[in-house]
């Protein structure tokens, strides 16, 4: 079991109130993603949920109870760090060995307990080092496996990616997302990295300076953000968002229109541009192309066979079915 | 080449330095060996020939010499003890966020800059004095009789005197180490279930284990010196008859600087002895 819900929860330090009114339920077994650029208070909320901080007002309840008073340790949530925050003294079974220690567990079931996770975690070969001796990416799953003995009724994890490689990250992503799997116990991630939310979630909760913007799975987020703010966030490269005459031809503020969902030809089209860098990666190429019509350059998806030569001139057509448009506010239209 | 070079003209830079420090330790270390091997009464005849063990054995089967060694461990082991005890203890509340906090940190690091000797002559006239002491007055506000804290209670209260000196220092390395310690282990502690008391034993304890030996070691080295404190106090009467402080009383009061010469061996044998105990208990801290 582990449903969560915030009911108008907020958070300030001194003055400075990081997190207003907040809503949100988190429905057990679901793997939400908390994603927002640096500083929109992910980690504040992660927090809050796993009473390391206590809220100014509002009331969070775990499986229908209410639980804002309760300390972290009787909240039944295991964190994974972003440090790790690994015990350097302790050898990794004493590490994951702890929480079971600490709720005075018999010996013979932590023995159990440990040699289960560390076998599903690869760490069976690794268990009497230090944390000191181990790699990262140990390291990481080292905070997993301490996380997962104590069976929790919902993980936490703080940007538990972001000190690890880029190749390391894929596969832990993968590591992470089968856990999910084969526990089917709720978590919570926090991530400022789109493609993490996008790749893992059930559900992605976006933030922006304390406030909820959007919440719903990724496709729905990529499909129907619900505005501007979403749309430039989730996605990636990010959803060209263009004002201007061209906008009010549409009767929006804005329109967005996604990198792949815009024609390149050299010969006609509807907005005439000019080439700037190209990015291949192989498969794909992405076109930085400026146009006339609008201020900024717009990023433009075209297969990997096409080439286009610096300075070259070309057309380009927005895909009209998955045009997006917003008002003055940065709402969604129609 | 050039790296050869570098080399021989970084030993020559070196030289002087080395030299120095080296004459800095070597000449008393030599001259105290020579002379305890003599008998040497400057006032009764100067250098009266080599006497070879004579005086080792003179030093070892005077009735003060064992009661001088038990003196010196205890005031040791008793100082330490109570710095690093309480040293943990005041780091611990010195780190935690609080008002005026600048002030208090300077004034618990104040003590260590007091002079041995004004700090033992305060200790003695201001607080200890069974007359007038601020001691003898809180006794007397109870209505219970004075303690002669420096006869009564001679050996405690150098103990309190020196501990007194030594605590800020051990504070201070440990609050430093203190305020090296992640705080998000700490969070990781208490989520996995950590009450307070868990807490320290198990994080903090162990992240202090380095510091906690570093502030033995460099203790220990001065400890066994310590002679101010009991020269302006008791005089090494009432039993505090350090080592040190019966090497002076052979070479200045009896004027025998053959038999004080054999103590300064002794002492820098047991200095090694416990050094290497020490070393041994807290010494594998050190690596890892
Ligand atoms: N203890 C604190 N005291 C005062 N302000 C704080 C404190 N902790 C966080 N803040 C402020 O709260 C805001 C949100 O911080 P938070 O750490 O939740 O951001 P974040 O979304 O996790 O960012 P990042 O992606 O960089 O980790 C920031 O503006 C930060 O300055
Ligand atoms: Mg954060």
């Amino acid at each position: 079991m582990g449903q969560i819900q915030l009911n108008q929860v907020t958070k300030s330090f001194g003055d400075v109130q990081v997190i207003p009114p907040l809503d949100l339920t988190i429905e057990d077994g679901e793997f939400t993603v908390f994603v927002g650029p640096s500083g929109c208070g992910k980690s504040t909320l992660l927090r809050l949920i796993a009473g390391l901080e206590d809220v100014s007002s509002g009331m969070i309840s775990i499986d229908g109870a209410d639980q804002t008073m309760t300390p972290p340790a009787k909240r039944g949530l295991a964190m994974v760090f972003q440090s790790y925050a690994l015990y350097p003294h302790m050898s990794v079974r004493k590490n994951i060995a702890f929480p079971l220690r600490m709720a005075k567990m018999d010996q013979a079931e932590i023995d159990r307990r440990v040699e289960g996770a560390a076998s599903v975690l690869n760490l069976a070969d690794y268990l009497d080092r230090r944390p000191g001796q181990l790699s990262g990416g140990q390291r990481q799953r080292v905070a997993i496996g301490r996380a997962i003995v104590r069976e929790p009724a919902a993980f936490l994890f703080d940007e538990p990616l972001s000190n690890l490689d880029a190749a390391l990250r894929v596969g832990m992503r993968l590591e992470i997302s089968e856990l999910h799997k084969r526990l089917t116990t709720t978590m919570i991630y926090v991530t400022h990295d789109q493609v993490e939310a996008m790749t893992m979630a059930d559900k992605i909760v976006v933030l922006h300076a304390g406030v909820i913007e959007q919440v719903g799975s990724p496709l729905e987020l990529y499909r129907n953000p619900r505005n501007t703010f979403v749309a430039g966030f989730i996605g990636s490269p990010k959803m060209n968002l263009l004002e201007g005459p061209e906008a009010q031809k549409f009767n929006a503020k804005t329109i967005g229109i996604r990198p792949e969902h815009i024609g390149i030809s050299a010969d006609a089209g509807d907005w005439e541009g000019v080439v700037g860098v190209s990015e291949h990666l192989g498969s794909d190429t992405f076109f930085h192309v400026k146009c006339d019509a609008f201020e900024h350059p717009l990023t433009v998806r075209a297969s990997g066979e096409l080439t286009m030569s610096y300075g070259a001139k070309v057309f380009l057509t927005p895909d009209q079915a998955h045009l997006h448009r917003f008002d003055d506010q940065g709402l969604r239209l129609g | 080449m050039a790296t050869q070079h570098s080399r021989s003209a970084a030993r020559v830079m070196m030289a002087p330095a080395v030299i120095l420090l080296l004459g800095w330790m070597l000449i008393p270390l030599t001259m105290t060996l020579y002379f305890s091997f003599k008998k040497y009464l400057p006032l009764r005849g100067g250098d009266l020939g080599w006497v070879g063990f004579d005086n080792y054995v003179r030093f070892v089967s005077s009735s003060a010499f064992w009661p001088s060694i038990q003196t010196t461990l205890i005031i040791v082991g008793g100082v330490l003890a109570i710095t690093v005890s309480l040293g943990v203890l005041l780091a611990i509340l010195l780190n935690q966020p609080m008002w005026g906090q600048g002030i208090v940190r300077i004034l618990v690091i104040a003590p260590f800059f007091v002079m041995p000797t004004v700090s033992a002559l305060v200790w003695k006239n201001m607080f200890m004095d069974p007359n007038y002491g601020l001691l003898a007055h809180l006794w007397k506000f109870f209505g219970a009789t004075p303690v002669e804290w420096l006869s009564q209670a001679s050996l405690p209260s150098i103990v309190m005197i020196v501990s007194w000196q030594w605590l800020p220092f051990a504070t201070l390395i440990l609050l430093t180490a203190i305020q090296s310690l992640d705080s998000e282990q700490l969070e990781a502690a208490e989520m996995d279930g950590a009450p307070p008391i868990k807490r320290f034993g198990f994080i903090v304890l162990p992240h202090l284990g380095r510091a906690i030996t570093v502030v033995i070691l460099i203790q220990t080295i001065f400890l066994l010196a310590i002679f101010a404190e009991i020269f302006v106090t008791t005089g090494g009467a009432f039993g505090t008859k350090t080592l040190s402080y019966l090497i002076f009383q052979r070479v200045l009061e009896s004027q025998n600087i053959g038999l004080g010469s054999a103590g300064g061996v002794y002492a820098i044998i047991l200095a090694n002895i416990v050094a290497i105990f020490l070393m041994r208990i807290v010494g594998k801290n050190l690596d890892a």
